[in-house]
């Protein structure tokens, strides 16, 4: 992937060749490939067109230095502005507090109840008392999902198989935890649409009511276009603290992490990396940025030239 | 339906009182496209083929430009041969076995418990396979959809073989003469090598029982996924030769427009979409209907 880009770069600043800067003709050019490339990784259409429009802006007079190809001081220039987009540094979890409740969000099948026993299970690693909270009242057999992946890792769920009512099962889980000594809540929630009124209802009222200091809104690394509308609504609703990203073992190129980070400017926190309840990781925003573009090696190579 | 035909109403006003289609009615067209994950280089084939026909006639009004534009997507979708539900199952082949695959959470189960809903209103005696042993409460849930859908479920413990799963199935299914037989399989990433060819064994295992099962693979594809469904596509046919889509979680604003180029490149028609979580939330493809809500805002 990127051999290609790289070598389409090296195509469009052929006339370039022999001179010493970046020119406005050629840096056209070489938007276009960065914008196909962008746009093939799952970028918002919107987001790329921003994104090369700054890249373009911030290239134009910049000096080539013998030792690298234009288009390789074109892509580490894209790179770099795609790494400060994404956030430059990892973001974490606050969890100073003495007790502190963290409610998970997002679509259908994201990876939200799997990533509930992911974050349980790190969070106990480092001496805290976590709860899982079932709060999915709807999909068959959620509530057996969480408490075998509760049981898998030793982290008691805090269930009510007769209630369909979400935020009567938080409120009732949260003074469970106080009394019985946890010092975290992480309530799983069911998958709902942006576009279900109801559902989003719903949540916002979970939020009312469990008052959590951290709300996490999980998303699929494979997400196309849509990104943005999912992020831009959850987050109207429930002015979300962070970003997980699932399913990154894949091969996704994961552009939906740009557009919503460019949409809602909320850090990723997470990713997802396997299915098992250890594969998570905190998120680095560079290889995220190396990994959109579709390539290996190719910024540290110019950053050594 | 106040912005039913927004894109229409768009391309009416920049046509108006032009004689020719322009780059700037071009440009927004290419945005529209990429917006629903069409994907940029079967968006471009598209509006190759549109410039084309309109150096042919040429003069267009918004309306032409807008058949044009219409039947030159649909014209990528391939054809389903089979037009109706109950077309897809033939009285000759008993059972008739369906295998569901596809990635982690697209809404393989849930699709198969819609799928048993169907048959069984059809008056088909359906058998489920719970053929994901691997993720937490799977088993439990498919036996969720079998109460809903009255449906007979085969399964075993967590953790044991899914190919001794679809072979329990389809012996039962014939012991019991029952007329449709679906396999469900555990959620895999189509980079996984060793899950891939779990997949082949499956089929391999389900051959050896119904000779030609299965006689359908159904490939799952959630709405919401860009462009790495077309990779998703690849592997899974690869593994299983895959030769029906499913669509699901079109309730959503996601588009699904990846499929175009999909059905285009592969020849595999999209059968079904998902519109909801209930039981009857699942639809024959229609695809008119498909091309019409590309050019919809939701
Ligand atoms: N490969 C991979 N699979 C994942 C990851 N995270 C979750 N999954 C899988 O994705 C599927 C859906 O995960 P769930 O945790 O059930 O998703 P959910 O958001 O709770 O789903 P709903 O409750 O139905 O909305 C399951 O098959 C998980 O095993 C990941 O990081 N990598
Ligand atoms: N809105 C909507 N939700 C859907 C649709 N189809 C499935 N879902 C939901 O998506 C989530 C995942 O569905 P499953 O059927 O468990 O997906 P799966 O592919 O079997 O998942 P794994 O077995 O974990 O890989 C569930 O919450 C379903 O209710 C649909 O058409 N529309
Ligand atoms: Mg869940
Ligand atoms: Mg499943």
């Amino acid at each position: 992937m990127f051999e290609n880009l790289q070598d389409k770069l090296d195509r469009a600043f052929k006339v370039l060749k022999g001179h010493g800067s970046i020119t406005e003709i050629n840096v056209a050019e070489t938007m276009k490939e960065v914008r196909k490339a962008l746009l093939d990784a799952d970028v918002s259409f919107k987001v790329a067109k921003a994104f090369t429009d700054t890249v373009k802006e911030k290239a134009l007079g910049q000096n080539v230095l013998t030792s690298v190809s234009p288009g390789q001081l074109m892509v580490k220039i894209t790179n770099d502005e795609l790494s400060k987009l994404m956030g430059g540094q990892a973001a974490n979890l606050d969890l100073s507090a003495n007790f502190t409740i963290i409610l998970i969000a997002g679509l259908q099948g994201s990876g939200k109840t799997t990533f509930s026993g992911k974050l349980a299970r790190l969070i106990k690693s480092k001496g805290k008392r976590p709860l899982l909270v079932a709060g999915d009242v709807y999909r068959p057999a959620a509530i057996d999902q969480l408490k075998i992946v509760g049981e898998q890792i030793g982290v008691p769920v805090f269930t009510d198989y007769e209630s369909k009512d979400p935020v009567g099962i938080a409120e009732a889980a949260i003074s469970r935890a106080k009394q019985e000594g946890h010092n975290v809540v992480i309530i799983d929630t069911a998958g709902r649409l942006a576009v279900d009124e109801e559902m989003m209802d719903e949540i916002a009222r979970v939020k009312a009511a469990a008052n959590p200091q951290e709300i996490l809104f999980v998303v699929d690394a494979m997400t196309g276009q849509d990104a943005v509308n999912t992020a831009k609504t959850f987050n109207e609703r429930l002015d979300f603290d962070g970003v997980v990203l699932t399913k990154l073992d894949g091969d996704t190129r994961g552009g939906a992490a740009l557009s919503i980070r460019a949409v809602v400017d909320k850090p990723i926190k997470f990713i997802g990396t396997g299915e098992k309840l250890d594969a998570i990781d905190v998120f680095h925003p560079d290889r995220m940025a190396s990994r959109i573009l579709g390539m290996g090696d190719v910024v540290s190579l110019v950053e050594r030239a | 339906e106040k912005t039913k035909d927004s894109m229409f109403t768009r391309l009416s006003k920049m046509v108006a009182g032009k004689s020719r289609v322009d780059e700037e009615v071009l440009d927004e067209l290419e945005e529209l496209l990429v917006s629903s994950d069409v994907g940029v280089s079967t968006t471009l084939r598209i509006i190759e083929r549109i410039e084309e026909r309109v150096a042919r006639d040429r003069y267009l009004n918004a309306t032409e430009l807008n058949t044009i534009l219409r039947e030159e997507v649909a014209a990528l979708l391939s054809e389903n041969n089979s037009a109706g539900f109950d077309d897809t199952y033939s009285e000759t082949i008993r059972p008739y076995v369906i295998m569901v695959v596809g990635v982690n959470g697209v809404g393989k189960t849930t699709t198969i418990g819609k799928l048993a809903h169907k048959f069984n209103q059809a008056g088909k005696k359906v058998v489920l396979g719970a053929g994901d042993t691997f993720r937490a409460a799977a088993v439990e849930q498919i036996h969720v959809w079998g109460e809903r859908a009255a449906a007979r479920v085969v399964s075993q413990k967590m953790g044991s073989d899914p190919a001794s799963v679809a072979y329990d199935t389809l012996k039962s299914a014939i012991a019991n003469n029952e007329d449709v037989a679906i396999i469900d399989t555990a959620g895999r990433l189509h980079n996984k090598v060793g899950l891939m060819n779990e997949l082949s064994k499956i089929r391999n295992v389900m051959n050896k029982v119904v000779p030609g099962a299965p006689h359908e693979v159904l490939l799952v594809l959630d709405a919401s996924t860009g462009q790495n469904a077309i990779e998703q596509c690849k592997q899974f046919t690869a593994a299983t030769e895959v030769n029906a889509l499913a669509l699901t979680k079109l309730d959503g604003t996601a588009k699904g427009g990846v499929v175009i180029g999909i059905s285009d490149q592969f020849k595999i028609p999209v059968k079904y979409i998902g519109v909801g979580e209930g039981k009857e939330d699942l639809q024959l493809f229609d695809r008119v209907a498909f091309v019409d809500s590309l050019f919809r805002e939701k």
